[in-house]
C-alpha cells in the first residue's frame, strides 16, 4: 500500500512537472501552424452557416477520408475574428464584412433568405415591410390592430451581432432600432423552438432552416422562395461568407472548391440555400482576390 | 551531513507546496486581473455613470448602459431567494427536527443530488414543462422572471438545504431539551430556540444559494427571455448579466467584448460582495 | 393561534416542503428517464453522431467528455490535493492559511460564465490554444479544484495525529510521513472529492462550450476541439435538432451523474465507518 503511494505521488509530481512547462511552453503563439501540417482544417463562425457547413464537412470526409475538418459556433463576428487571427482556417459569417474587417480574403459560398415567421396557428399570411418595422420597433404590440386577436405579440430577435440580425437590421429596419423589450434568442433553431410553440410569436430566422415547426410569411405580398430571391424580388437574402487571411491553399482551397463545385452547390440548394455562382455571375478565380484588390 | 541534505530537501518540498497552495488565490488573481484589465478601459471611455445607470446596450451602436441588466441580475436572485429560500428551509427543519436519522440519512443525500443535475437540464425542463404553463395561465411570453426564479429557486435548494442542515445539527442538544423542559412544542422549540442559535449558519446557507442564483448563465439564458428592459411585472422578460456575457461573448470585438468584460467586473463585485457576507457570518458562528 | 394549533400547521408545511422537494427531484430524473432511455442502444453509445446530431449516436461526445475530464483533473488533483496537505501537514493556523482558504471560497463563488469568458479570450484566443481539449481542460480544472480542496482537506483531517507521531517515533522526514501514512490512509476521501468533481464537470455547460467548442469530431490531441455530452445535449435541445437523441443524451448525461454521486456517497459512508 505505502509503496503504492510513494509510487503515486511521484506520477502526480511528474504530472505536475509535465503539466507545468506544458502551460508555460505554450503561451507562444506558434501552434497555428502546428495545426496545417496535419491535414486537419478549423472552420468556425457563423452559426446559420454551421449547420450548411457540418453537412458539407461530412460529405467532404466521407470521400477524402484523409480530410479532418472541424466545424465550431460562435457567432460571425467571431468567424470573422477567428480567420484574422488564424485560430481557424476558414472563418464563416452570415452578413457582409464591416469596412475594417476587409483585409480577408472572402469567399461568397451561398445566399440564405431571411424568413419573417409566425405559429403554423397564426391566420396571418402577410405583412408589409412597414408594418414589420413598426412590430420590431416597439409601436404595434398587439395583434389585434394587425387583425388578428386580442393578445400582445411576442416579438423574437437575435442578440446584438448575430449576422442574421445584422442583415435583419439593415434589410427591414433601415434607420429603427429593434425595440429593448423583445424577446433575444440566440439562434436560428431556438427562434424557431419558440415561435413554433408560442401562438402569438414572430421572429426571423434563415430561410434555409425554416420546417415544418413554424410558418413563413409574405413580405410585401411576395412569399420567400428561392425563385423569387434569385429574381430579387423577395429582398431579404444575405451571403453566407467562407473568410481566409491567407490566399487558400491545401486542404482549405480543396474544401473551398468541393464547396463551389455543382456537387457542393447542389448539397446547399437541397438545403434550401441559394447557389452562389448565380448571384455572383463570376468564376471562383476572382473571389479568390483579396477583397481589397477586387475593389480595383 | 546528511541530516542537512534531507533537511534542505524538506525544505524544497515545503516550499513547492507553499507555491501549489497558492494555486488557487493565483488563478483567482488571474482572473480578477485579466478581467479587470480588460474591462476598465471600457468604464473608463463610457463613464462609471453612464454604464451602470444607462439602460441603453446597443454595442455595436455604442451604447453601453447595463442598469436594467443589474436591476434584472438582482430580481431574479430575489426571486430564487423567494422561492427557494423558504422551501430549503423548510426541509431543512423537517429533516433535522422532526424526521428519524434514517429518514434523513435517506432524504438529505437524495436533496444533493439536485445540485448534480446539469443546469441546461433544469433549463431545458423549464421550456418544454414550466414557460408554456406560465404562458397560458399567467399570460405574458413564458420567458419570464417568475419562471426563471422558480427554476433558479429549484437550483438552490441544495445549497441552502446542506448548509443549513448543518448548521442546525450543530446546535447542542441540550438547547433544545432546555426548551422542552419549559413546555415548548417540537415547533416552538426550533423557530425560538434551534434557529435562533443556527441563525448565522441560516443566514450563510440564504446567502451562497443568492450567490449560486446571481452566477447561473445556462439555464437562465434557456428561460428569461433576455430581453433588455426592466422588467416591470414578474411576467416580463428579462436579461441577467450572466446571460448577457453568454449571448454575445461569440460575436463580441473591440469596445463589445471589453463592455462585456465589463459587465463581467460588475458581476465579480455582485459575487464577491455575497461571499464576503457568508464568509463574516460562517466566522461568526465558529466564535460561537 | 394555540401551540399546538401551530406545531400541525408548521409540521404540515415541513411535511409538504419536503415532499415537494422530493418530487422535483423524482420528476426530474423521471422525465429524463422515460423520455431517454428507449432511445438509448448500444449503437447510440457506440456509434459518432451523424447529419449534425439528427441522427447516429453520441460517442464523440462520450469521448470528449472523459478527455476534458481527464485533463482538468491531471491539473487540479496535484494542486489541489497539494494544497490540502500544505494547509494541513505544514502550517497552523495563520493569517496565510486564512487567506488560502478566503481565497478558495471565492474561487468557488466565482460563476462560470466568468470562467467562461476568461478561458475563451486568455487561452482560446490570446494564448493560441484554440477551442481545445487543453483550454477546456484548463478552464474546468479551475473551477473543480476549491471541491477537491475542500474535500481533501476534510479527508486529511480526519486522518488521526497519531499516524504522525508514529512516524516521528520511527524517525521518517514529514515528507515520508505523509507519502507513507498520511495520504494512503486519506485517500478514500481525496477520491470521494475527485468523484464529486468529475460529477460537477461533466454537467458544466457555461465554461466549456466556449473553451472546449462545440465540433462533433473526435478529438486526438490536446490541441483539437470536441463537444462534451452537455454541450451536445444544449444544442440538441436549444436548436431542436432532435428531441429523442436530446432526451437520450440527458439520459446517459444523469445516469452518470447519479451513478457518480451514489458512488462517492457510498465511498464516503464506507470512509467514515472505517474511521469510527
Amino acid at each position: 500500500m505505502s509503496k503504492l503511494f510513494s509510487r503515486l505521488s511521484r506520477a502526480i509530481l511528474l504530472s505536475l512537472l509535465v503539466a507545468l512547462p506544458l502551460a508555460c511552453n505554450n503561451s507562444s503563439p506558434s501552434n497555428g501552424k502546428k495545426k496545417q501540417a496535419s491535414a486537419s482544417i478549423i472552420i468556425a463562425g457563423s452559426t446559420s452557416v454551421q449547420p450548411f457547413a457540418e453537412k458539407l464537412a461530412e460529405i467532404y470526409m466521407v470521400k477524402n477520408p484523409w480530410a479532418i475538418i472541424n466545424v465550431q459556433g460562435g457567432g460571425s463576428t467571431a468567424g470573422v475574428r477567428a480567420a484574422q487571427t488564424g485560430i481557424a482556417n476558414i472563418g464563416t459569417s452570415s452578413r457582409n464584412l464591416h469596412p475594417e474587417e476587409k483585409n480577408l480574403y472572402e469567399i461568397p459560398i451561398a445566399y440564405d433568405g431571411i424568413a419573417v415567421i409566425v405559429n403554423p396557428g397564426n391566420p396571418m399570411k402577410n405583412l408589409s415591410t412597414e408594418t414589420l418595422r413598426k412590430i420590431y420597433a416597439g409601436k404595434i404590440l398587439n395583434w389585434k390592430k394587425l387583425g388578428g386577436v386580442d393578445h400582445r405579440i411576442t416579438t423574437i430577435t437575435r442578440e446584438e451581432g448575430s449576422g442574421t440580425r445584422g442583415a435583419f437590421e439593415e434589410l427591414a429596419m433601415e434607420k429603427t432600432e429593434i425595440d429593448q423589450g423583445c424577446i433575444v434568442e440566440d439562434s436560428n433553431g431556438s427562434v424557431r423552438e419558440l415561435v413554433g410553440t408560442d401562438p402569438y410569436a414572430i421572429g426571423y430566422m434563415s430561410f434555409g432552416l425554416v420546417n415544418a415547426q413554424v410558418k413563413a410569411i409574405a413580405l410585401d405580398n411576395i412569399m420567400p422562395s428561392i425563385e423569387a430571391m434569385k429574381k430579387k424580388r423577395y429582398r431579404f437574402f444575405r451571403p453566407f461568407l467562407f473568410l481566409t487571411r491567407k490566399k487558400p491553399a491545401g486542404l482549405v482551397l480543396k474544401f473551398i472548391q468541393f464547396v463551389l463545385s455543382r456537387e457542393g452547390q447542389d448539397i446547399l440548394v437541397k438545403e434550401g440555400l441559394i447557389p452562389s455562382a448565380i448571384i455572383q455571375g463570376e468564376k471562383l478565380k476572382w473571389l479568390l482576390q483579396p477583397s481589397r484588390e477586387k475593389k480595383s | 551531513m546528511a541530516a542537512t541534505a534531507i533537511q534542505r530537501k524538506e525544505k524544497l518540498i515545503e516550499r513547492i507546496f507553499l507555491l501549489i497552495a497558492f494555486s488557487s488565490i493565483f488563478s483567482l488573481f488571474i482572473i480578477a486581473l485579466f478581467i479587470f484589465a480588460e474591462g476598465l478601459p471600457l468604464i473608463w471611455k463610457v463613464g462609471l455613470k453612464d454604464f451602470l445607470l444607462s439602460t441603453r446596450w446597443a454595442p455595436t451602436k455604442g451604447h453601453f448602459g447595463i442598469f436594467a441588466m443589474i436591476v434584472s441580475s438582482f430580481w431574479v436572485t430575489i426571486g430564487a431567494l423567494l422561492f427557494g429560500g423558504p422551501l430549503g428551509l423548510m426541509c431543512s427543519f423537517f429533516l433535522v427536527e422532526f424526521a428519524s436519522d434514517r429518514l434523513r440519512a435517506f432524504i438529505k443525500p437524495a436533496l444533493e443530488l439536485l445540485a448534480g443535475i446539469p443546469s441546461v437540464v433544469y433549463g431545458f425542463l423549464g421550456v418544454v414543462y414550466l414557460v408554456p404553463l406560465v404562458r397560458d395561465y399567467l399570460g405574458g411570453p413564458g420567458l419570464s422572471l417568475l419562471t426563471a426564479s422558480i427554476i433558479l429557486g429549484i437550483m438552490i435548494l441544495p445549497t441552502v438545504i446542506s448548509i443549513s442542515v448543518d448548521a442546525l445539527v450543530a446546535v447542542p442538544d441540550s438547547y433544545r431539551e432546555a426548551a422542552f423542559s419549559l413546555g415548548a412544542t417540537r415547533w416552538q422549540t426550533t423557530y425560538m430556540v434551534t434557529v435562533h442559535a443556527a441563525r448565522s449558519g441560516i443566514i450563510t446557507s440564504l446567502v451562497l444559494g443568492m450567490g449560486r442564483a446571481v452566477g447561473e448563465t445556462m439555464a437562465v439564458i434557456m428561460i428569461a427571455g433576455n430581453a433588455l428592459k426592466i422588467p416591470l411585472s414578474p411576467l416580463d422578460p428579462l436579461r441577467t448579466l450572466t446571460s448577457n456575457i453568454a449571448l454575445e461573448m461569440g460575436y463580441a470585438s473591440g469596445m463589445h467584448r471589453q463592455a462585456l468584460f465589463a459587465t463581467g467586473i460588475v458581476l465579480f463585485f455582485f459575487v464577491m460582495a455575497l461571499n464576503t457576507i457568508a464568509t463574516v457570518y460562517a466566522r461568526r458562528k465558529r466564535i460561537k | 393561534m394555540t401551540p399546538k394549533r401551530s406545531e400541525h400547521i408548521a409540521l404540515g408545511l415541513m411535511v409538504s416542503g419536503a415532499f415537494l422537494a422530493l418530487a422535483i427531484l423524482f420528476f426530474i430524473i423521471a422525465v429524463i428517464m422515460i423520455k431517454g432511455l428507449p432511445h438509448i442502444t448500444l449503437r447510440f453509445l457506440l456509434d459518432n453522431p451523424m447529419d449534425m446530431g439528427r441522427a447516429g449516436g453520441i460517442f464523440s461526445t462520450i469521448v470528449s467528455t472523459v478527455y476534458l475530464l481527464v485533463v482538468s483533473l491531471i491539473i487540479a488533483i496535484p494542486l489541489g490535493v497539494g494544497t490540502a496537505i500544505y494547509l494541513t501537514e505544514y502550517t497552523k493556523e495563520g493569517l496565510i492559511t486564512k487567506i488560502i482558504r478566503f481565497g478558495t471560497e471565492c474561487l468557488a463563488g466565482v460563476p462560470s460564465i466568468i470562467l467562461g469568458l476568461f478561458g475563451f479570450i486568455l487561452l482560446v484566443i490570446k494564448l493560441g490554444f484554440g477551442w481545445s481539449v487543453l483550454s477546456g481542460g484548463i478552464s474546468l480544472s479551475i473551477m473543480i479544484l476549491p471541491v477537491i480542496i475542500r474535500t481533501s482537506e476534510e479527508a486529511i483531517k480526519s486522518v488521526p495525529a497519531s499516524y504522525r507521531d508514529i512516524n516521528k517515533v520511527l524517525g521518517g522526514t514529514r515528507w515520508q510521513g505523509i507519502t507513507r501514512l498520511v495520504l494512503p490512509s486519506a485517500a478514500p476521501g481525496i477520491l470521494t472529492g475527485v468523484i464529486l468533481s468529475v460529477g460537477r464537470g461533466i454537467g458544466e455547460t457555461a465554461v466549456v462550450i466556449f473553451t472546449l467548442g462545440t465540433s462533433l469530431r473526435i478529438p486526438f490531441s490536446l490541441f483539437d476541439s470536441g463537444r462534451s455530452m452537455a454541450v451536445h445535449f444544449y444544442l440538441l435541445a436549444r436548436e431542436g435538432i432532435s428531441m429523442n437523441n436530446a432526451y437520450a443524451t440527458a439520459a446517459v448525461l444523469v445516469f452518470s451523474i447519479l451513478f457518480i454521486n451514489i458512488l462517492s456517497y457510498y465511498l464516503m459512508h464506507r470512509f467514515v465507518a472505517r474511521r469510527r
